[in-house]
């Protein structure tokens, strides 16, 4: 008959609307910004430049400014220099770090590849999105201050990742310790290699996460 | 599906006197392709669309590559040992994917090439047997400017009517209009240079 | 173009509308629709020539949205140019950068672990239900029902997009298909919730074509609206569920048979008069085919590596040599054509536009149909213009 297929649509809208009442499925807006939904722990937006230290942000950035991330960015909106002097990095190695480093975040278009093709774990895609600004190259373009964030800033965010990345890190650290010990003994001591003590807890092995800034 | 052989052995008998020679492809993927020369290649398309055995009817995807002139270093025929420098003349590449919806087989890839890259640019257009050629012909027109004789709308489709260059060629440049970016790279970098000859960034970076 | 010889109606000032005296048709009103008419999808132009009512001319234009895609990639690294595969069809990131990463794959010989090959079958056939959902809420707007039917497919899309974000970490530009493989691995707790919206989903369809399909006033503005004959669509290269719509049993999935989906039973739709109608119909009979393969993915999915540590991202160098590679989008097929010369960017890197290729019967579809009709034949093509202009 003309018209049931007209009434059973209206049934159905009938169905959400009163719906929408009292079922969580029906009625799925969130009131932003006076409700906010959570966000998923692989969500990126920008990248940030992962530091050791909350206190001296400068000074403990993982980065070393080998400029792949610089090369490999598809839309090209990183800017690095190097420095021309070295700093002592986390495993107190000498290493080149980046005098300037800017990221123009109107041109980022959030790809990750930064994050994938870096070596050193030191570019990690933040999840901050609040970022308006009234001028193109004030709060838009983050330099490298805007950009270094904490290690414990990035486990809060990414959990899963930064554990892996920690983990990694302090593996390669250790490994490294050990590659000095057993070199420093071979020059200490030239009689045959005698079987080591157990590698005790030192001073400067793991440190813990420093507190959010 | 036959080969490309076959299927050059088979346009050959059907049309005695066209050009069609085979083009192999080094890669992994080794689709082979067939060179077909202009005079013959719209009765030759008409035979691939039509043939009982062939039946490509479906022509999916029409593009152009852009082979600029190049030097090829070769070895010397006359001296053993020796090298050459041969100049290859540029020419325009237009690549048509045929494909059989009634049979269910593909791809066959069929080219045509220019004579050269500047005024002898004209090839068929193969609109008239695969209508699915008519905007994709027009793009090959507007970004490589192949001109296709027999085409039924030749004009520009992405760029606007009064654009005078052709974006895909090779040797195509940019207008020069500049907008300042803080993190420019390359040529962007010496468009800069070019336009602020002073800092090519300024400063931002405070005393640390 | 112009059956009166003035100058094309760009190139005048003034009015965009403006009566054209013809002595075989009376009075035709040559009409431009768009680019910022809402019902184009996007900016994108029709340019109508009417008798009355009656459409006796279109001619699309294009370009607004052009940006040289190709161009960009041909100077980018094969790496790089994948996030700007996201941008083409925009709402069908997964199944373009799917598309891409095949080419690269056979172009460079790279294998695809299993567990990877579930993992892209199960995003596309989401992406398909996504894309689908879009097109039935947006066809239902073009027609005029507006809000309704499309807040309710927008509801279901969200759900899909939440698994999207949960796992790539955006919405639309994921950009996560990898050569060999996949960015990040599925876990078990996405998988459960694939699942759930999976078993959902059957029940909104249901709810959807309770409200549309037997709908008179749907009925009366598609059925025998837009036809589209199997010679013509074959013909004129148009692919996806149009081309199935207008009759013609093609998909690449069953054609090619290429990643896993010869592992899974599914049906093809076809239509039967090739009307906007069978339009609409193929695509939700393709949503519940869609399900099927989804059930059977996440039932079959094998544990295993995602991703091959060693397979080359950065820095790729394919041998020299030329590859053509499609797959069945959603809108239908999209096709890489990458031409290596052995450096680190592709020489030539072309883009088969399913939505461009869709509309070359635009016109033949709208000839003689009244220009509310033009309208929702246009909808019911399914176009992006992010891909139509590229």
């Amino acid at each position: 008959m003309l018209g049931t297929g007209l009434l059973q649509g209206l049934a159905v809208t009938a169905r959400n609307f009163l719906g929408s009442f009292y079922d969580r499925r029906r009625f799925v807006t969130t009131q932003y910004p006076e409700q906010r939904t959570a966000l998923p722990e692989a969500y990126r937006n920008f990248p940030f430049l992962v530091c050791e230290s909350a206190d001296d942000p400068m000074g403990t950035l993982r980065c070393v400014a080998c400029q792949i991330c610089e090369k490999e960015c598809p839309p090209q909106c990183i800017y690095i220099e190097k420095s021309k002097d070295k700093k002592p990095d986390a495993n107190g190695k000498p290493q080149i770090y980046p005098a300037v480093f800017d990221i123009d975040t109107a041109v980022c278009m959030s790809c990750q590849i930064c994050v994938e093709v870096c070596p050193f774990d030191a570019i990690k895609m933040d999840q901050v999105f609040e970022l308006a600004a009234t001028d193109r190259f004030g709060a838009l373009l983050m330099d490298r201050h805007a950009l270094a964030k904490p290690n414990s800033y990035f486990q809060s965010i990414h959990p899963t990742e930064a554990g892996e990345v920690d983990s990694r890190l302090l593996a390669a650290r250790l490994a490294a310790e050990e590659k000095a010990r057993t070199a420093a003994a071979a020059k200490a001591a030239p009689k045959p290699a005698a079987p080591k003590p157990p590698a005790a807890p030192s001073a400067e092995a793991p440190k813990p996460s420093p507190p959010l800034a | 599906m036959e080969t490309t052989e076959q299927i050059r052995e088979r346009i050959l008998a059907s049309l005695p006197g066209a050009q069609v020679s085979l083009v192999t492809n080094p890669g992994l993927a080794a689709q082979h392709s067939l060179l077909l020369g202009a005079a013959h290649a719209l009765q030759a398309a008409l035979l691939l669309r039509d043939d009982a055995a062939l039946r490509l009817d479906f022509c999916s995807n029409v593009t152009g590559v852009d082979w600029p002139e190049r030097e090829v270093s070769e070895a010397d025929p006359t001296a053993p040992g020796g090298k050459v420098k041969r100049v290859v003349p540029g020419f325009l590449e237009v690549v048509y994917h045929l494909y059989s919806v009634a049979l269910g087989h593909g791809p066959l890839v069929v080219r045509m090439r220019t004579a050269n890259r500047s005024d002898q640019v004209t090839l068929p257009s193969l609109t008239p047997v695969w209508r699915s050629c008519e905007f994709q012909e027009r793009e090959v027109f507007d970004l490589f400017g192949v001109v296709f004789a027999g085409h039924p709308d030749l004009r520009r489709i992405l760029m606007w009517d009064e654009f005078k260059d052709h974006p895909m060629r090779k040797d195509y440049v940019e207008p020069d209009d500049f907008e300042w970016e803080p993190t420019p790279h390359g040529d962007v970098l010496e468009r800069a240079r070019r336009h602020y000859p002073a800092p090519a960034r300024p400063a931002k970076e405070p005393a640390p | 173009m112009n059956p009166s010889g003035l100058p094309p109606l760009a190139s005048l000032p003034g009015p965009q509308i403006r009566a054209v005296h013809d002595e075989l048709h009376g009075d035709l009103l040559e009409l431009s629709m768009g680019p910022h008419h809402p019902s184009t999808h996007g900016v994108f132009r029709m340019v109508v020539t009417l008798d009355g009512e009656t459409v006796v001319k279109l001619k699309p234009v294009f370009g607004y949205l052009h940006r040289n895609h190709e161009k960009i990639a041909e100077g980018a690294s094969y790496l790089g140019s994948m996030p700007y595969t996201d941008r083409l069809d925009y709402l069908c990131s997964m199944t373009n950068n799917w598309s891409y990463a095949l080419a690269v794959e056979r172009l460079a010989g790279q294998a695809v672990s299993e567990r990877a090959e579930y993992v892209r079958v199960i995003l596309a056939e989401l992406t398909r239900l996504l894309n689908h959902t879009c097109l039935a809420g947006f066809l239902l707007q073009d027609g005029g029902a507006s809000g309704t039917p499309l807040m309710y497919a927008f509801r279901e899309r969200e759900k899909i997009l939440d698994l999207f974000e949960s796992l790539s970490g955006s919405r639309m530009m994921c950009n996560y298909q990898r050569f060999g493989g996949c960015r990040a691995d599925p876990s078990p707790a996405w998988l459960d919730s694939a699942r759930a919206l999976v078993d959902g989903y059957g029940r909104f369809l249901d709810e959807y074509e309770a409200l549309l399909t037997g709908n008179e006033i749907l009925m009366a503005r598609t059925q025998g609206i837009g036809r589209l004959s199997p010679q013509l669509a074959v013909s004129a290269g148009v692919t996806g569920p149009m081309l199935r719509a207008a009759g013609v049993g093609y998909d690449i999935r069953k054609v090619d048979g290429y990643g896993f989906y010869p592992r899974f039973t599914f049906r093809v739709p076809i239509g039967a008069d090739g009307d906007t109608y069978d339009r609409y119909m193929v695509r939700i009979l393709e949503m519940r085919e869609s399900i099927g393969i989804l059930r059977q993915a996440l039932r079959d999915i094998p544990a295993g590596p995602i991703l091959d540590p060693k397979a080359k991202q950065r820095g790729l160098r394919p041998k020299a040599g030329e590859v053509y590679s499609r797959i069945e989008g959603p809108k239908g097929e999209i096709g890489f054509f990458l031409i290596s010369d052995g450096g680190p960017n592709p020489y030539r890197y072309r883009v088969r536009p399913p939505s461009l290729i869709n509309l070359t019967i635009l016109e033949d579809m709208c000839l003689g149909q009244s220009i509310a009709d033009s309208v929702v034949i246009l909808g019911s093509v399914d176009i992006v213009l992010g891909e139509v202009d590229r």
